[in-house]
């Protein structure tokens, strides 16, 4: 028997492609703009969304028999902010760099509409398991996006891979910069982020005319 | 047999092939299509089209380009020589040295815009299997006019490739952009590159170079080659040499096709007179930068801003001059006059217009880090124009309604059936 039954497994496949929460439900689009720049800063916060929305699923979904529903939303909210918190400890413990270059965006992981999306939409109808994956597959979802944005960001911008000079030096001109080839200033910028996942959505869409939407 | 009738032979024989439409813009580039409107049901008949449209502009275009040449060369040798004591045109700017600078810095420039702009129009077009639209030939023109002259070519081909498929592309073509293009080509140069864009180094050809001689020593005495703006931002106004007439006939630093008022003037009452550009937007834009120019003035003679804050030298330049120097005439004559991504409706031109001149002398101002704003005030106007008309066309809506409202019907009918029907429609 495997691991996963097909349902099981389409939870975490379906948001990667064809239900990503950025590029198909525009969820979650300003962390994407804002932390992009860089590709480390880029991972860790999709680790970070990934272990909010894997655990909060579960919380959400072993107390969505006992939450009153008119106060459902302020339940969820101390869920995530718990669990945010605990990251943004975390991180400040063990990476105090980054948490300076993530700064308040860790904490706006609580607004990211992903998680109370998924929360409303998903943990509050199923079971614990079930929700642990789709917690999983929406963050993984989120954060392969986020990556190949901060790849392009990092790369163009500033001519590093997690901070590792891959192009050569931009001040003593050597590797590609000899050729008198320049940084890209404008993808440092958070209007790039979205032109880049512009584009994504754009190859997504063209390569699956299915997602096209009627108007 | 003729090439012509070749080439329509060759024509009918590809339709609907895949390739057809990149045939097919070499053809009605060369020769005018030998397709008709069918007969009835076409009551519009004029002789303008999009391509006659767009030859117009760049005729209009011409001379700019041939000065920017002779101007290449001008500032380049000022720079090194000084500039001459007693100035004629014939022996000190219309000479062969100049031209000559300006053949091996500007053409290869115009050569990268239309090269790679083209390229990119015929993928789309045989991708999307519709025919080249001639967009790409005014754009391709204004795009080597509004940078440097020392951007390098690959920086152009980049953003080239970035202005015409995020400009224009993806939003369906010719027509379709909601930006200008060639504005969102010179966007992405000066937030890409911005060491190229601005600063003194880069008006004039050979400047570069020459700076960093001299900081590995060389004793080399050479003018830099600051902008008007340049000079101002940085209240060192008094240094600088230019008289009016120099910055009205474009003997001064500059991105290349934006230093002649005059020739621009002649460009732009030339599109005026053949009924390309509309002559609203321009004289409202012009309005309004004098508006905010008069505006500073008296604010500087008011005594609110002294001689010791950073806006002294912007805000005290006399209101009018500011049309004379930067961009701002060439912004006005050949970009906010775009059809397709200003206002189309005549009050709206008016708004449209005036809030251009209005933030550009604004931006020019105020912006710390690069004295000039035109391209980004038609950009953000590009954005508001079709908010603006909205507005306007509400507005004429709401007249209407009321005109109908306080109406009396004649001659009163007995049944009253009008009287109905005018309280449905109001």
């Amino acid at each position: 028997m495997a691991l996963l039954s097909k349902k099981d497994t389409n939870l975490i496949t379906d948001p990667l492609a064809d239900n990503n929460p950025i590029t198909i439900q525009v969820l979650g689009i300003c962390s994407a703009l804002a932390i992009t720049a860089e590709l480390k800063a880029s991972l860790v916060m999709a680790i970070s969304v990934m272990f909010v929305l894997g655990a909060g699923n579960v919380v959400i979904s072993l107390m969505r028999n006992i939450i009153p529903s008119k106060i459902r939303i302020i339940v969820q909210l101390i869920v995530v902010a718990t669990l945010v918190i605990i990251v943004d400890q975390v991180l400040k413990a063990y990476a105090y760099e980054l948490s300076k270059t993530l700064a308040v965006f860790v904490g706006l992981i609580i607004t990211n509409c992903i998680i109370m999306g998924r929360f409303e939409a998903f943990a509050l109808a199923n079971g614990p398991w079930r929700s642990f994956l789709d917690g999983i597959g929406n963050s993984l979802g989120y954060g392969v996006i986020l990556v190949i944005v901060g790849f392009f960001r990092e790369l163009l911008g500033s001519g590093t891979l997690f901070g590792y000079p891959v192009l050569g030096d931009p001040i003593m001109k050597t590797g590609l910069y000899a050729t008198g080839y320049e940084n890209n200033g404008f993808m440092i910028i958070p209007p790039a982020a979205l032109i880049v996942v512009g584009i994504i959505i754009w190859v997504q869409r063209s390569r699956n005319p299915a997602l096209v939407e009627e108007n | 047999m003729s090439l012509k009738s070749k080439l329509h032979e060759l024509k009918l024989k590809y339709q609907g092939k895949k390739m057809a439409p990149a045939f097919n813009a070499f053809h009605t580039f060369l020769f005018s299509p030998d397709e008709t409107t069918h007969a009835g049901g076409t009551h519009v008949k004029s002789a303008d089209d999009l391509k006659r449209t767009m030859n117009t502009v760049i005729m209009a275009l011409m001379p700019v380009l041939i000065f920017s040449m002779f101007n290449a060369g001008y500032q380049h040798f000022s720079a090194i020589n000084g500039f001459p004591a007693d100035f004629s045109l014939m022996n000190d700017f219309l000479t062969w040295d100049n031209f000559w600078i300006g053949i091996i810095k500007v053409l290869p420039l115009v050569v990268v815009s239309y090269g790679v702009g083209l390229i990119v129009e015929f993928i789309f077009a045989v991708i999307k299997g519709h025919e080249v639209e001639e967009g790409y030939l005014v754009t391709g023109m204004l795009v080597p006019l509004i940078v440097p002259i020392d951007t390098p070519l690959w920086m152009l081909a980049v953003a080239v490739v970035f202005g015409v498929v995020i400009g224009k592309e993806v939003f369906g073509g010719t027509g379709m952009n909601i930006l200008n293009p060639a504005l969102t080509i010179r966007a992405f140069l000066f937030f890409a590159y911005p060491t190229w864009m601005s600063g003194d180094k880069v008006w004039v050809y050979g400047a570069r170079e020459r700076s960093e001689e001299i900081l590995a020593g060389a004793n080399v005495d050479a003018i830099s080659g600051e902008t008007i703006l340049g000079y101002l931002a940085q209240n060192k106004g008094a240094e600088m040499t230019y008289s009016v007439s120099d910055m009205f006939f474009g003997f001064i630093p500059g991105s290349l096709g934006e230093t002649s008022a005059f020739l621009i003037l002649l460009g732009g009452l030339f599109l005026i007179f053949t009924k390309i550009a509309s002559w609203r937007i321009m004289l409202s834009a012009v309005i309004g930068s004098l508006v905010m120019g008069l505006i500073f003035n008296q604010v500087v003679d008011f005594g609110w801003v002294g001689e010791s804050s950073k806006f002294y030298g912007l805000m005290s330049f006399d209101f009018w001059k500011h049309l004379i120097v930067g961009g701002l005439a060439f912004g006005i004559v050949y970009m906010a006059t775009d059809p397709v991504t200003g206002s189309q409706t005549n009050k709206g031109k008016w708004y449209y217009g005036f809030f251009i001149g209005f933030i550009s002398v604004m931006i020019r101002v105020f912006n710390p880090a690069y004295p000039e704003g035109v391209f980004l005030a038609i950009l953000l106007m590009n954005v508001f124009a079709p908010t603006i008309d909205h507005y306007v066309v509400r507005g004429n809506i709401k007249r209407r309604m009321n005109r109908l409202k306080n109406a009396t019907i004649y001659p009163k009918d007995s049944d009253g059936k009008a009287e109905e029907l005018k309280a449905e429609t109001v």
